[in-house]
């Protein structure tokens, strides 16, 4: 067995950390898209779509993520298409985030009071109209907080790529462990480095709110 | 080509699929159970404990909240019996699922202390109760009825996670439906039944956690 | 020995001196007004003759117990010494008579029927017998703070201190709450009131404390001080309030 020294097993979580970083980037900004859609249709006035919309939103927050996981990688290849884990991971994660930030995000819109809408359609705004002029830029202010602090659960959530064979840093752990038999190392430094991607965006989703309310 | 998706194959496996549902209800079940007390404890310990203590308690929120599930379950299932302490699968499920609601309930259950008016609390103290049955009586109801949904919520959130436990062999609903995609090939059949499961769950849960809080904390919210 | 005994009391926080040592003393069916300026301290003294907060130096007896923030047994002193609010602080969580109920229940072990039934009486005295079930958010300010009234009887206190009652209350309301008082003050409970209800004072209270800058700046019979100020500051107190 070879003597893996504490920086080589370090060195290589760093390294697997980066596909980490990535999967939670595009999960983040793919599903951030996403969920603008699905915010607007759960919020159209066509009431089939809003609808639909709010069962995606129903299906995705009332079913573990591992589950959509495993539906989407072996769901895809029922139609012959052979999906790399990489590929599913993205996708399961994308639709997952999406669900998540349209609610936050209809909680924000909601939260504007009436009153700015009446006062929109006052001025003859149409609906789409208030909701660009009037409604989304106070809504937005409100929803920073709480979207940052979600993108910490999408990092959280890259982690179970590592159960469909998708090599990140819970993953690379893994391999580690298997390779040097020394758990409690492997799974502190995957711990600490997933605590240095979290924590800044915890703290500063805890100081944007705080901000946010102080100014209110 | 066309797959055909079929459903009946499922069928013989019902009895793993029933003792998954009991393992994933009776964990959570437990688990919250066991995560709400920590919770309460941690929540007390932040707000009126000593300074090392709140501090202690700060640094293991922030630590749970900050990593993944799996990794905090990895750790207790591989890495405490590094220090001595074995444990069986379903032992390790229950301690890593008590820790990471822990930590959360701790939050939410704290922010509900710190939104108790301090006149409550001198109108205990007026009253001459000592600094439990304040804390008890009169800081830690309202805090709860106050935080209840947000709680109930996580609760739900730490059911779907639980989800994990199959990766140490924990026989819970999602094992079950590995072992049974192994057995008969049909992987996405027993992912969706699997999924519609916990859906249930995570639906039924729900409303029975908005009746408990109905009926734990009566009247009008102030 | 006066039931209550303020003497040469101090008290300060960090740099600011609250208290410049204030002597009072209360007898046994004294209805004692407090009146004073923002920030005169009336409050604190309140505060400390129930271990709310320590005093620096200087000596509070209540009942022959002396109020030491080292050696006494705090909640000794607290089941015989009541307090009501000016923010009422009633218990949101539990209802009216939950509310009065809960200090005999925790603190002396009476059982919950005995506890009940004090509640339906104390709730009675101030008027509320029909109200037992209601919510606090259900009941009007007024109502509020006759169940905060009601709470601290219900403990059977020797002496009951009251912070501006009546301060947090709509004009209309703060009569009710003053009858309750008033009544009290009748069947002889011995009363400290800060208060800014001058004509309560007067025609209720037996002794009128007036508080300047932390220290006692005239004290005596209420419609006597009243009629004639011997300070200028009380002169300027009373015309500015009236
Ligand atoms: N906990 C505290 N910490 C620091 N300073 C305090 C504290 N409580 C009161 N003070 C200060 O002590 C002084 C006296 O306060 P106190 O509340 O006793 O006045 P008061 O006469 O009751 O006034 P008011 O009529 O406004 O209620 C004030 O200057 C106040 O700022
Ligand atoms: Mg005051």
């Amino acid at each position: 067995m070879t003597d893996f020294s504490v920086w080589v097993i370090f060195s290589n979580l760093l390294l697997a950390t980066r596909w980490t970083i990535a999967l939670s980037l595009i999960a983040f900004v793919a599903g951030g898209v996403v969920g603008l859609a699905l915010l607007f249709a759960r919020m159209s006035k066509f009431r089939p779509l809003a609808k639909f919309v709010a069962l995606y939103i129903e299906f995705f927050q009332g079913t573990p993520l591992l589950m959509q996981l495993f539906m989407l990688f072996f769901g895809v290849a029922l139609f012959g298409v052979e999906i790399s884990p990489w590929t599913a991971a993205s996708l399961a994660l994308t639709f997952w985030t999406s669900a998540f930030l349209a609610e936050i995000w209809r909680g924000c819109v909601e939260s504007v009071p009436r009153g700015q809408w009446e006062a929109g359609s006052s001025v003859a705004l149409s609906y789409m109209e208030q909701m660009r002029y009037v409604i989304l830029p106070q809504a937005m202010r409100i929803a920073v907080p709480p979207t940052v602090g979600f993108s910490v659960q999408v990092i959280k959530g890259t982690a179970l790529a590592s159960i469909i064979g998708f090599v990140e840093l819970t993953r690379a752990g893994t391999m580690l462990n298997n390779a040097t038999f020394r758990p409690f190392l492997v799974y502190s430094l995957v711990g600490l480095i997933y605590f240095c991607l979290c924590y800044p965006l915890s703290f500063a989703a805890k100081r944007l709110e705080r901000r946010l309310n102080a100014a209110r | 080509m066309i797959y055909k998706l079929q459903f009946v194959d499922l069928l013989p496996y019902w009895d793993v699929l029933a003792r998954g549902l009991v393992f994933t209800i009776v964990l959570t079940c437990v688990s919250t159970a066991a995560g709400v007390a920590v919770g309460t404890c941690g929540a007390s310990a932040r707000a009126f404990g000593p300074r090392w203590l709140a501090g202690v308690v700060a640094a293991y929120v922030e630590i749970i909240r900050n990593t993944p599930f799996i990794v905090q379950l990895f750790f207790v299932y591989f890495g405490l019996p590094t220090l001595g302490l074995k444990l069986t699968e379903a032992e390790a499920a229950f301690l890593a699922m008590t820790i990471n609601l822990g930590a959360y309930s701790t939050e939410i259950i704290r922010a509900g202390i710190e939104a108790t008016p301090k006149g409550l609390i001198e109108a205990g103290v007026s009253l001459a109760m000592t600094r439990m049955q304040v804390l008890r009586h009169v800081v830690l109801k309202p805090a709860f009825q106050k935080t209840w949904p947000a709680l109930a919520s996580q609760i739900i959130i730490v059911m779907l996670g639980s989800s994990v436990v199959s990766q140490i062999s924990a026989e819970d609903l999602t094992y079950a439906a590995n072992f049974i995609q192994s057995r008969n090939f049909r992987a996405f059949e027993a992912y969706f039944v699997v999924a519609l499961a916990y859906l249930l769950l995570a639906i039924t849960a729900r409303a029975l956690l908005r009746g408990l809080g109905a009926r734990l904390f009566p009247g009008a919210r102030s | 020995m006066p039931l209550v005994s303020i003497r040469d009391v101090r008290k300060r926080f960090g740099e600011n001196e609250v208290l410049k040592g204030v002597s009072v003393s209360v007898e046994k069916g004294d209805v004692v007004a407090i009146i004073g300026r923002s920030g005169s301290g009336k409050s604190t003294l309140l505060r400390c003759v129930n271990g709310l907060e320590t005093h620096d130096s200087g000596s509070i007896v209540v009942d022959e117990t002396p109020v030491d923030n080292a050696r006494t047994d705090m909640r000794e002193l607290r089941k015989h010494v009541g307090m009501v609010f000016q923010q009422f602080n009633l218990f949101p969580h539990l209802t009216a008579a939950g509310n009065v109920m809960l200090a005999p229940r925790v603190v002396n072990g009476v059982s919950e029927k005995e506890a009940r039934d004090l509640a339906a009486a104390m709730l009675a005295k101030v008027g509320l017998s029909e109200k037992m079930d209601a919510w606090p958010s259900q009941l009007s300010g007024g109502q509020q703070q006759r169940v905060a009234i009601a709470r601290a009887l219900a403990m059977n206190p020797k002496v009951l201190l009251c912070d501006e009652i009546t301060s947090a209350l709509d004009p209309e309301l703060v009569n009710e709450v003053l009858r309750v008082v008033e009544k009290l003050a009748a069947e002889g409970m011995t009363l400290i009131l800060v208060t800014h209800e001058m004509r309560f004072a007067r025609d209720v209270g037996t002794k009128l404390v007036f508080m300047h800058q932390g220290m006692v700046h005239e004290e005596g019979p209420p419609k006597e001080l009243m009629a004639a100020p011997r300070t200028p500051e009380l002169r300027q107190f009373i015309g500015a309030i009236a």
